[in-house]
Order: structure tokens, then C-alpha cells, then sequence
């Protein structure tokens, strides 16, 4: 009964959040509006997305995003250096294959964006049966480190949220 | 005054992460390393800004504004999609297999994968609970 | 010192902007201008952002969040169209 009215809890708690934001103002009737969203939407939506991401350990993702948000600002710093003062013939782009243990496609998707929001490494594609990533470097030499450096930073963490 | 130092330092910090990841536009020799400048740009620049205006309504107009923080999620969340699809793009313009390391798996990178099965989305095994079929 | 920093962060949006204005136009090929035109969007949301700093209103995130929206659809919508020559499968 619960499962037919509200298909994904999260997603609707995550509306209303976003609904109380965008109205940038705690008030009793945006709050009703939000809840009457939260419903709908979810329910309106079910049909395209039947399954839903289970985030296991919140502890491990808070953990995780201040990993990533302390990596954004140190890796900004290094990929700015590069930019700025390292003469083009110097820069050696390098292509690192990342084979996956992670198997469902929400944590994959967010490896895959954090790989990217880390400047100096964007994720460009993942192989056709979906247990590798494609990933480009700005500036590298060494493509076993980044692997290594990819997996044991990341995507461990990644398999003690949703896995 | 700490506060007015801080906004100021954002500031100047966003800007100058934002002029660096435009200026690796026109600098870096390819595609593929352009692509690492935006990122820059979207995340310390746009962060930062995001992140003075709010100090600025706390301390200046005393209200609290929490519309930035959206923006910057919504960020976030949408440069890493376009830049993969401009990889795609990239990759599917002007990329053959051996320009790419190999997979290490059966099938080749799916973006120039040409033969006829379908591009497998990462299956869930079977039984887990919490996941109807 | 806020007014300062302000003309710097204007200055250096601007020239980011300008920048990659030029990329868009002369581009060695087609991802290339998306992707400046995307570093562009990016650019002009902090602009609007900082210009709603100096003259102290919260009007303009409205305007921004849209700017944001729309810029990922479209640059979305143009790398799907060059990758499949398609955009709705």
C-alpha cells in the first residue's frame, strides 16, 4: 500500500527539500504544496525508472562527498599550475582503462561523475558490457597509479555505500 | 570585517579559477585536455561566487539565502553528463579503437562498439531485495 | 574592498566569456564549440550570480538557476545531435 503511493521515499524527500529551496522561505502552504509534489511526481515518473538507489551507509557518504570536495580543491590547484605554466609540448595527456567491481548502475554513475568533477581526469566512456571505465587524463605518466589511485580512493568507498 | 575580507577573498579566488579554465580553452593542444578546463570553471569559480553571495545576504541583508546552494548542486550534478557527451561526441568524430587502451573485457568501448548486441546496462543479480524486476 | 573584488570577479568572468566567444567561432571542430558555449553558460551564470552580489538583491537567481537549466539541456541536446545526428530516440 505504501509502496504504491510513494515508489521512491527518497526521491520524495528530496523534492520537498528542493521545493522549500527554491521558495527560499519555511512557510505552511509551500510545505503542503511540496508534500502534494512529492507525491505526484514520484508516482507520475515510476514507469521510467523501476529501480530504486539504495544508499546503505549515510555515514560512508558523507565521508565520501568530503573526500571528493577536499580532492575538487586540491586537484583545481595542481590542474591551474598545469595550465598556466607548463608549456603545451610538456603536457602528456594520458587514456587509463578503470576495470569495475562496482556492478550497479547509481554507483557507477557516481564514480563516473566524481571522476570528472575531479579536475585533471574525466570519465569519456564505459565499455559495452558496462566493467570498464574509460578515463582521460590531463597530465599523467603513470597509468597503473591513477588506476590504483581511482579504485582505492573511490570506488571502495563507493562499494561500502551502495553495495 | 572578517566577513567583508572573506566575500573578497572568494571573489577574487572564483575569478581567477574561472579566467584559468577559460584561458585553457584556447591553450591546451586537443579536445580531449580542453575538456579538463571547464570542470575548473564550474566548480572552484561558480563555487566560490555561489558561495560569497551567500555570506553577502547573511551579513549584508540579513536574511539567509539558500538558492545558491541549489544552483551549485544542480551544477554538480549536470557538468560531469556534458562532458561525457562531448567525450562521445569527440570520441565517435575522431577516435579509432587503437587510439584507446583495450577494454580488458570482451566487447570494445561502447561508443564505438559496432557490433550487433546490444550495449548491456549494468545488470542487477538477481534476488536482491529492494529492487522489483 | 567587496567593491574591488567585485570589478576584479567582473573582469575576469568578462575576458572568460570574450574568450570563449572565440572558441565558439573559431572552433578546429564542431564538440569544440560545444563545448565553449557550455564553459560559456557556466561563466555567465557566475556573472549573474556576482552582479546580483553588487547591487544587493536576491532577484537574479531566478534567472541564473533557468540559465543553468537551459544551458544543460542544450548542450545535451547539440552533443546528442552530433553524436547520433538524432536527439529524441
Amino acid at each position: 500500500m505504501l509502496r504504491k503511493f510513494l515508489p521512491h521515499p527518497g526521491l520524495s524527500a528530496l523534492l520537498i527539500l528542493t521545493w522549500l529551496l527554491l521558495v527560499n522561505d519555511f512557510k505552511w502552504g509551500s510545505l503542503v504544496f511540496a508534500a502534494i509534489l512529492s507525491v505526484a511526481i514520484p508516482l507520475l515518473t515510476a514507469p521510467y525508472w523501476p529501480d530504486r538507489p539504495m544508499v546503505k551507509n549515510w555515514l560512508a557518504a558523507a565521508e565520501f562527498m568530503l573526500i571528493v570536495i577536499y580532492d575538487i580543491v586540491k586537484s583545481n590547484i595542481t590542474v591551474a599550475l598545469i595550465v598556466l605554466f607548463k608549456p603545451k609540448s610538456q603536457i602528456q595527456p594520458l587514456w587509463v582503462t578503470v576495470p569495475l567491481d562496482l556492478r550497479t548502475p547509481e554507483a557507477i554513475t557516481v564514480l563516473a561523475g566524481t571522476i570528472t568533477m575531479t579536475p585533471g581526469t574525466v570519465t569519456a566512456d564505459m565499455s559495452a558490457d558496462g566493467r570498464a571505465l574509460l578515463v582521460h587524463c590531463l597530465d599523467a605518466t603513470d597509468a597503473d597509479a591513477i588506476r590504483d589511485d581511482i579504485k582505492s580512493r573511490y570506488e571502495t568507498r563507493l562499494m561500502r555505500i551502495f553495495e | 570585517m572578517f566577513a567583508e575580507i572573506l566575500v573578497a577573498a572568494l571573489l577574487v579566488i572564483s575569478g581567477v579559477f574561472a579566467l584559468v579554465g577559460s584561458y585553457g580553452l584556447i591553450k591546451l593542444p586537443d579536445l580531449m585536455t580542453r575538456l579538463h578546463a571547464p570542470t575548473k570553471a564550474s566548480t572552484l569559480g561558480v563555487g566560490g561566487a555561489l558561495i560569497a553571495s551567500m555570506l553577502h545576504a547573511i551579513v549584508w541583508r540579513n536574511e539567509v539565502s539558500w538558492h545558491e546552494l541549489l544552483i551549485t548542486l544542480f551544477l554538480f550534478l549536470t557538468a560531469p553528463i556534458t562532458a561525457n557527451f562531448i567525450a562521445k561526441a569527440h570520441m565517435a568524430d575522431k577516435l579509432k579503437s587503437g587510439d584507446l587502451p583495450p577494454t580488458g573485457t570482451d566487447r570494445d568501448w561502447a561508443t564505438l562498439d559496432l557490433s550487433e548486441e546490444p550495449v548491456q546496462p549494468v545488470m542487477t543479480p538477481p534476488g536482491q531485495p529492494g529492487r522489483p524486476s | 574592498m567587496i567593491a574591488a573584488a567585485l570589478t576584479f570577479a567582473f573582469a575576469c568572468y568578462g575576458i572568460g566569456v570574450l574568450i570563449c566567444l572565440w572558441r565558439v567561432i573559431f572552433a578546429p571542430s564542431i564538440p569544440d564549440r560545444v563545448l565553449a558555449l557550455d564553459t560559456m553558460v557556466v561563466n555567465m551564470i557566475a556573472l549573474i550570480v556576482i552582479y546580483g552580489i553588487s547591487i544587493g538583491t536576491g532577484l537574479y537567481f531566478e534567472a541564473a538557476m533557468l540559465f543553468a537549466m537551459t544551458g544543460f539541456v542544450s548542450s545535451v541536446a547539440y552533443a546528442k545531435f552530433i553524436l547520433r545526428g538524432d536527439i529524441i530516440e
